[in-house]
């Protein structure tokens, strides 16, 4: 058993702990299609659900027949607010503290809303049951441009809240205004403002788009009527939070519920909040005494379940001739659809926007967030992002560019004269946040290094003057971003969801044969957390991460926590590992000092094994330990070796990152292709560089999507244009752009392990540096800023506006 | 709604099953057959989640009526594994270059990478992301899907050439 022909590198390259690309446990399943997603589930007798929806963005519901419906083959039942209303379930709360209509109670306020749920035997039956239903509907008034819904004539979309001239967030102003969040010194920023050398103002809107995970949402409700208990199994990326949320609306008792996130396709925030949809099938099923599953389409998806951002962010920088940066200012109007059902910690309606000071030191800042009601669909989650972080890096990395035009500077330079410096941190911001760690000066000279910065800029010169000389008709554009994320939400002492604080947890049991299992409050949407904990698990007390199972996403198994989403599973469940496995490492620690016969100080941690110190050859590996903590009465001690740990972090995590990209732009078809795109991020330390390069892969290619050409639109009826994959944007592998990934590492200070998160920084990061790209290949023209999302039509427009077609 | 009779072979074996004729095969797969490996991610033939192998071709089940697979030869992922249970070559690369992240999307992809394969069998990675666009992943932004491909089309060539 001692084998001391292994070095301790041997023994810790067997362990496949953190800092390796361990392969994926996951994939084992995935790729032979013996994963077990939501609509993969089928019970005996199972039910099958679908809604009728709203054909118009606002009007009265008069009435709805159901008669013909029932008539048809296979139709069950068919719900409707009235069926709803006894049981209190016609309207449900919200995230954001607003509630929503679970079905159309009186009126519809979106195109697509949910009218009424039909139960059938199987999903064709479901289908015609629903083409049977009657609805006659009285159109209202349209308004679907939020700073049209604010003026005074404009029509009164919630009537349920009429005479309410205070909201979950303060006071409303307005029949359709539902909150104004203020953040920073609005007095000392308008005066830095008067007095600056030089302002650039504009208004930057980040358009409505969703996050349109490839597995659509659903669930199957069954409601066991013997014993009581009700199984939900669902696309959730927080279990734990719906059960509670369950049990609050419902009046089920929460230890009778049950709640379970099987294999989920990809998330993305799409499958944070509640929808009607498992609310229904939650009560279909207790209707009916059999399991119902609801499963919605793509277009459901696309028009009825949480779009993101929609953010109109006006901003004003001030600077010095120089260009050091003064001040910031900025006020939104954030469109929210027909209910405000974000996904925000409860104190922040605007997420963390307030980090839009992004990574500069600016010494006063003033930001201010209007929401308003709108006739779409409610939404405004964290696409990728965490809490409105997209919103806020594109509005400051675009000001910062516009400023760079005013200045007449290179938008690097600016940058870097700009950055937060290393010795800064800990660093407090003008709006309010400690920034953790960062060492940005680093991050962006080894990135401007990477691309060879001033040689694309002479090409871009060189090309710019053959196009002037009617030689070429492409131009380069060079996209430049340094972004700064606040992800691992969060501290308790601020961040809650509905009165949850935003805590995580991790419970280990090690087996007395040495092996292992952990439980998670997290659940993972394709980030490989059965891969990457175990890795944390391996290196904090030595044992093999192939011996380590992991679970997450089962209510009635996994220690409480509140999902993964925000990018917090790491910042938080990971740390949650860690101190779990800590706890286990010091019981170890006195087992072994028990076996050696020695005191518990004078044993040594050595990757997978105590030793006595000044003697390794005198140890106990863990597998002996473990086995000694299931059969030896030591004195003082509970037999067993398990933990758990329930961690609220002190701060949140920033990690940052520089990406650039190199685009050629047709100026007569207004088509673009992608050169070059550099990501650098420094997610502090690395637990899985494998699966970070993923992430970095994935997250840009979302952020290509919505900067060059995805988006959620509606014309001015309030019919939704984008309901389809024909007509709204997710890349192929033929469109998608290479990407070159890099990283420098910074540790976070206050994490167990230095991790600070990495899912969503490339979402963050590549929007602003594929839209900076397309701006700046037309700087030289005259252009200052365009909307994106950057289509050829748009691109070409550009070209258009400026002359540039001769 | 009077039901047709319908006779397949999925994955080397003879099957069969009751369906009406507006039945869609990737419902008659997942649903009566059971074979849950396919995936519905849209049902308009843009995403090729569902996508098998049918009569030699890639085939999006979703935009297939069942009648109109009367007797069909189909393949999905779970066919593609060796006759010893171990993972195919193609399933083997996407793990080993980490061409999958949530997994909704992979057997399609690797149904589609099966048949792209033997339709070209040295491909360049142009060509790869070519024939491959017909297949939407939310996750990977298709770089290892990419890179998995290309090493699963040498190591097949080399196997090829061994065996000859």
């Amino acid at each position: 058993m001692n084998d001391q022909s292994n070095t301790p590198e041997d023994r810790s390259t067997r362990l496949k702990g953190m800092g390796c690309s361990r392969k994926r446990v996951e994939d084992v399943r995935f790729t032979q299609g013996k994963g077990n997603y939501v609509d993969d589930i089928r019970m005996d007798g199972m039910l099958f659900g679908d809604f009728v929806r709203s054909p118009y963005a606002h009007a009265r519901v008069v009435s709805i027949d159901s008669a013909a419906a029932m008539k048809v083959p296979g139709v069950l039942a068919v719900i409707t607010a009235k069926e709803l209303e006894p049981l209190g379930l016609h309207w449900m709360p919200t995230l954001a503290g607003d509630k929503q209509m679970v079905l159309a109670d009186g009126k519809v306020l979106f195109q697509g809303q949910e009218v009424a749920f039909v139960v059938a035997t199987d999903r064709y039956a479901a289908s015609d049951g629903v083409a049977a239903v009657e609805v006659e509907y009285d159109e209202l008034p349209v308004v679907v441009d939020p700073f049209k819904a604010l003026e005074p004539d404009a029509p009164v979309l919630r009537e349920d809240l009429a005479g309410q001239t205070t909201g979950a967030h303060g006071p409303r102003r307005h029949h359709n205004h539902i909150f104004t969040w203020e953040v920073g010194d609005k007095e000392a920023t308008e005066a830095v403002l008067a007095g600056a050398d030089v302002v650039a103002e504009e208004m930057v809107y980040y358009h409505r788009t969703h996050p349109s995970p490839l597995e659509t949402c659903g669930c199957v409700a069954s409601m066991d009527k013997v014993n009581g208990k009700l199984t939900v199994w669902g696309t959730f990326q927080a279990p734990h939070a719906v059960r509670t949320v369950a049990s609050l609306i419902s009046g089920i008792a929460e230890h009778n519920i049950r709640i379970i996130s099987p294999d989920i396709g990809g998330g993305f925030g799409n499958k944070v909040g509640v929808y009607p949809g498992y609310i229904c099938a939650i009560v279909a099923s207790i209707v009916t005494g059999k399991p119902v599953k609801w499963v919605e389409s793509r277009m459901d998806n696309l028009m009825a379940t949480a779009f993101a951002r929609d953010y109109w962010m006006k901003g004003r920088i001030a600077a010095t001739k120089a260009g050091k940066i003064t001040g910031l200012w900025c006020h939104t109007t954030a469109d929210h659809g027909g209910f405000d059902a974000c996904a925000d910690p409860s104190k922040f309606p605007a997420g963390f926007m307030n980090i839009c000071t992004g990574s500069y030191d600016i010494p006063v800042a003033y930001l201010a967030v209007d929401g308003v009601y709108t006739n779409k669909a409610p939404g405004g989650v964290a696409y990728r992002c965490s809490f409105r972080v997209t919103e806020a890096a594109y509005f400051i990395e675009r000001m910062i560019e516009v400023l760079a035009i005013r200045l007449g500077m290179d938008a690097a330079e600016l940058r870097r004269i700009n950055f937060i410096r290393k010795d800064q941190f800990p660093y407090q911001s003008a709006l309010g946040w400690e920034y953790d760690s960062g060492d940005y000066h680093t991050a962006w000279d080894k990135a401007l290094k990477a691309v060879g910065y001033d040689a694309l800029r002479a090409e871009q010169a060189q090309r710019l003057a053959d196009f002037k000389a009617g030689k070429t008709r492409r131009l380069i554009g060079i996209g430049l971003a340094h972004f700064t994320e606040i992800v691992g939400a969060g501290p308790v002492k601020n961040c809650d969801i509905l009165g949850l604080g935003m805590f995580d947890s991790c419970e280990i049991r090690i087996h007395p044969t040495g092996s292992a299992i952990a439980r998670l409050g997290t659940i993972s949407q394709g980030q490989g957390h059965a891969t990457t904990f175990a890795q944390i698990i391996a290196s904090e007390i030595g044992i093999p991460a192939d011996d380590i199972t992991l679970e997450e996403g089962d209510t009635d198994t996994a220690p409480y926590g509140l999902g993964t989403y925000g990018s917090r599973s790491t910042p938080v469940a990971g740390a949650a590992t860690a101190m779990a496995a800590r706890k286990i490492r010091a019981k170890a620690q006195m087992i072994a000092a028990y076996l050696l016969e020695v005191h518990d100080d004078d044993v040594e941690f050595d990757v997978d094994r105590f030793a006595v110190k000044g003697a390794p050859e005198r140890f106990k590996t863990m597998k002996e330990i473990a086995f000694a903590a299931y059969n030896q009465a030591i004195p003082g001690l509970e037999p067993g070796l398990e933990a758990v740990s329930y961690y609220d972090p002190p701060n949140m995590t920033y990690p940052f990152g520089a990406y650039i990209c190199v685009m050629e732009i047709d100026v007569d078809t207004g088509e673009h292709e992608i050169r070059m795109f550099y990501a650098l991020d420094d997610c502090g330390t690395r637990i899985n560089p494998m699966i970070i390069e993923g992430q970095v892969h994935g997250g840009a290619t979302e952020g290509y999507a919505i900067a060059m050409g995805q988006e959620i639109a509606y014309d001015e009826m309030g019919n939704h244009k984008t309901a389809t994959l024909m007509d709204f944007f997710i890349p192929t592998s033929w469109e998608t752009p290479h990407y070159t990934t890099d990283h420098t590492v910074t540790p976070s200070p206050h994490h167990p392990i230095g991790a600070k998160g990495v899912g969503e920084s490339p979402n963050v990061g590549s929007v602003p540096a594929f839209s900076n790209a397309v701006h700046d290949a037309f700087r030289p023209f005259g252009l200052v800023h365009s909307h994106m999302p950057h289509d050829h039509w748009r691109v070409w427009k550009i070209a258009r506006d400026l002359g540039l077609h001769g | 709604m009077s039901k047709m009779h319908i006779t397949l072979t999925v994955n080397g074996t003879a099957v069969e099953g009751l369906a009406e004729p507006r039945t869609l095969l990737i419902h008659f797969l997942r649903e009566t057959l059971r074979i849950t490996g396919p995936h519905i991610g849209c049902e308009t033939s843009h995403c090729g989640a569902c996508t098998i192998d049918m009569n030699g071709k890639s085939v999006k089940s979703c935009t297939v009526f069942v009648g109109q697979a009367q007797g069909a030869e189909i393949t999905t992922v779970e066919g593609l594994v060796n006759a010893d249970g171990s993972l195919g070559v193609i399933q083997e690369n996407f793990r080993e270059h980490h061409g999958l992240q949530c997994g909704f999307c992979t057997p399609g992809m690797i149904t589609r990478a099966h048949r792209f394969l033997q339709e070209n069998p040295a491909p360049t990675e142009a060509e790869v992301r070519f024939g491959m666009a017909g297949n939407l992943c939310r996750c990977t932004g298709y770089q290892n899907i990419v890179k998995a491909i290309l090493a699963s089309a040498a190591q097949l060539n080399a196997a090829k050439e061994a065996a000859e």
